[in-house]
């Protein structure tokens, strides 16, 4: 799960990870009232108004700026509040900007990243930083992998002031710097550990001509199967930053992902799922998603399934491809009827069913009576479905 | 013969008194897995409907005490299921099979550490995974067991439903398998892949293997780096997510393009890289295998 940096930044002062001064407006009365509080705050004539999206690179599409006067400042809330916001993670239809976050201007003297993930090699908590702020860490992985430096962190002491030293003195920092330095790892890791957090990336960290050391930016991402034990976490979910019909699908617990094509995917497992998609592109077609309708679906949920997938107006054929394991082919069949009863079937619609009551199944879709195309195997579903779209 | 499990194999089940797990154990005494008890904190003595000849015992240690038990599998739910498995290592199960879904990372990472650090020679194999299963001696897990039929092939895979669809086209193809084993579609996990290829190389009666991969982290690539170094035997893979959007989770947890890295491109080259067979769809994963034995 993603949250918004704003959202980050208050978790963080309550680890007391530094932040810069801020205000979250969700109104453009509320952002304009937000600039003179910030300034009275911090002291600082300079504000910063950020767009609060989910997707990065909000600075490149226009989304942040930096004000040296009131009037400046107010008038980049006019301008950032509401605009449709392009970035190179939204699309070309950008996202529509709701929040906003006003903050006091700092006096940097040099940026860095910082990144808490999970290493998925040793199975650990590694914490990454380089004196590269503002850059992808992506970008100076592939250009320069040497000038990250990384530290693990071992579960069962947690992250240790040794790690904080080792990583700013590699770094560059001054003494007094490495000192602030370990302050905001250790509490960063804890924010990390105590919160289930699957990403905690800082970029830019900074230090500033007076000593400071302070996240200017944050974002934080959540591990969902840590939710349920996170009830606050949960809380600070925007699902007006979520593709609608994703929203839809996690109602029933179902794996959705819309993509850009035009052949609707009902699949059950992830693996298969991927791979039906990956079949669908061989044999020259596009998938519109990925649908994983899971093992022990019950006939409820392929019919949430399937109306999901019918309401997307870019699906012009449905392919079903199902290995019953735990997951029994009459009840696909039977979800799949229900379904078509219910909302109709405007376009055709191929079914692949292999494995578990796979007979069950296939009789219960012929005397259904409707207008299914039935598939051999894998490549014979995929064939028949790119067909019908060309 | 076969791979960590087999005739010799006899079952704990933690978990057994539920839905789920109820479910499997009748599955797996039907297909003829030598199951032994039923672990269920608070259960003992208590009888599952249908399950009438497993004991129920409160703890692993108890189990394994009284029934000799050698092997587990766990269908607790997400929250307790990483104590399920330290219970079962600290209790002297040298096998433990994960199938719950959905165990939160932190966990799954101390879990992790425990084992490794305190009981290095148990093989841990999930969790979020379909089980393994040697033919016609013992299955362990959700797959489905008629489609698999005794023989030569070795297979291991980050799939469930893939796995199914891989033993089936090999079944079909008179091929065979001496032990298929599901590691598992989250970030941390025990068995990877180079342990299980390992294991498959070093089996006398496993003449060649096929790996199933997704896009997610790089134990692809450490598979193929291990297989060109070390693997005499044919192998033969495919790759699920070659056309996945970065950035997305992918149904399983594990199944993400993430900082640029996971990409299926990648993996395919590495295998390819190591002279492993690589099937361009998944409906010629069968073929790939057999066109090179």
């Amino acid at each position: 799960m993603k949250i918004h940096e704003y959202q980050a930044k208050n978790l963080f002062r309550r680890y007391g990870v530094p932040v810069p001064v801020g205000r979250a407006a969700t109104s453009p009365d509320e952002a304009l009232a937000a600039i003179s509080e910030v300034k009275e705050e911090s002291g600082s004539d300079v504000v910063v108004v950020k767009a609060q999206i989910h997707a990065g690179g909000r600075g490149k599409g226009g989304g942040v700026r930096v004000c040296k006067t009131t009037e400046d400042a107010q008038q980049a809330v006019k301008d950032i509040y509401g605009m449709q916001l392009v970035t190179p993670q939204t699309g070309p239809e950008g996202q529509k900007v709701q929040r906003l976050l006003v903050e006091q201007g700092l006096p940097i003297a040099h940026e860095y990243y910082v990144g808490v993930t999970l290493d998925r090699s040793s199975g650990r908590v590694t914490v990454m930083a380089s004196a590269e702020g503002g850059v992808e860490i992506e970008e100076v992985a592939e250009r320069s992998p040497e000038a990250i430096v990384k530290e693990t962190i071992n579960p069962a002491v947690g992250w240790q002031d040794y790690q904080g030293r080792r990583l700013g003195f590699a770094l560059g920092l001054d003494g007094k710097q490495v000192r602030e330095l370990c302050k905001f790892l250790a509490a960063l890791t804890r924010c990390y550990e105590e919160l289930d957090a699957s990403l905690a990336e800082i970029n830019p960290l900074v230090t500033t001509t007076d000593g400071r050391v302070l996240a200017l930016d944050a974002k934080v991402n959540f591990d969902d199967n840590a939710l349920y034990r996170q009830r606050e976490v949960s809380d600070l979910r925007d699902i007006s930053e979520e593709d609608p019909s994703e929203v839809e699908a996690k109602k029933y617990d179902l794996s959705y992902i819309k993509l850009d094509g035009n052949i609707g995917c009902m699949v059950n497992g992830a693996g298969l799922a991927m791979s039906t998609m990956d079949i669908i592109k061989h044999h020259g077609g596009e998938p519109a998603n990925f649908l994983d309708v899971g093992g022990g679906a019950s006939a409820e949920k392929v019919t949430a399934a399937f109306k999901i997938i019918t309401s997307d107006p870019s699906v012009r054929a449905i392919f079903v491809n199902i290995f019953g394991g735990i997951m029994k082919c009459d009840t696909i069949a039977e979800g799949v009827v229900a379904a078509v009863k219910e909302v109709g079937l405007t376009v055709p619609l191929v079914v692949r069913l292999e494995g578990t009551n796979v007979e069950l199944g296939k009789n219960i879709l012929r005397e259904s009576g409707l207008n299914v195309i039935a598939a051999a195997d894998m490549a014979d579903g995929a064939k028949r479905a790119v067909e019908q779209v060309t | 013969m076969s791979v960590l499990v087999g005739k010799d194999t006899k079952l704990i089940v933690q978990g057994m008194t539920g839905k789920t797990g109820a479910f499997h154990t009748t599955q797996a005494l039907e297909y003829g897995t030598k199951v032994v008890a039923g672990v269920t904190p608070g259960k003992r003595g208590s009888a599952v409907e249908g399950l009438e000849s497993i004991p129920v015992f409160d703890t692993c240690e108890q189990a394994v005490r009284e029934t000799g038990g050698n092997a587990t599998v766990i269908y607790v739910p997400p929250p307790f299921a990483a104590d399920a498995i330290m219970e079962a290592a600290s209790a002297g199960i040298k096998v433990i099979v994960t199938i719950t879904e959905g165990i939160p990372v932190r966990d799954m990472v101390k879990a992790k550490m425990f084992l490794d650090s305190e009981y290095p020679d148990v093989v841990m194999i999930g969790p979020n995974c379909p089980g393994i299963i040697t033919p016609d001696e013992c299955k362990i897990g959700i797959m489905p067991g008629y489609i698999h039929k005794p023989g030569k092939v070795g297979v291991v895979s980050r799939s469930g439903t893939l796995t199914y669809e891989v033993v089936h086209q090999l079944t079909e193809l008179g091929l065979g398998q001496s032990t298929a084993i599901g590691i598992g579609g989250d970030p941390v996990k025990g068995l990877d892949f180079v342990e299980a290829v390992k294991l498959l190389a070093e089996d006398p009666d496993t003449e060649s293997i096929f790996l199933i991969g997704e896009i997610g982290g790089s134990s692809e690539e450490e598979a193929a780096a291990y297989i060109r170094k070390h693997v005499k035997k044919p192998v033969a893979a495919f790759i699920a997510g070659q056309t996945a959007p970065p950035g997305k989770r992918m149904g399983h947890a594990g199944a993400i393009i993430a900082g640029g890295k996971g990409a299926a491109a990648d993996k395919i080259s590495a295998l390819k890289g190591a002279g492993i067979a690589v099937a361009p769809s998944p409906a010629d994963m069968g073929k790939t295998l057999q066109s090179i034995l």
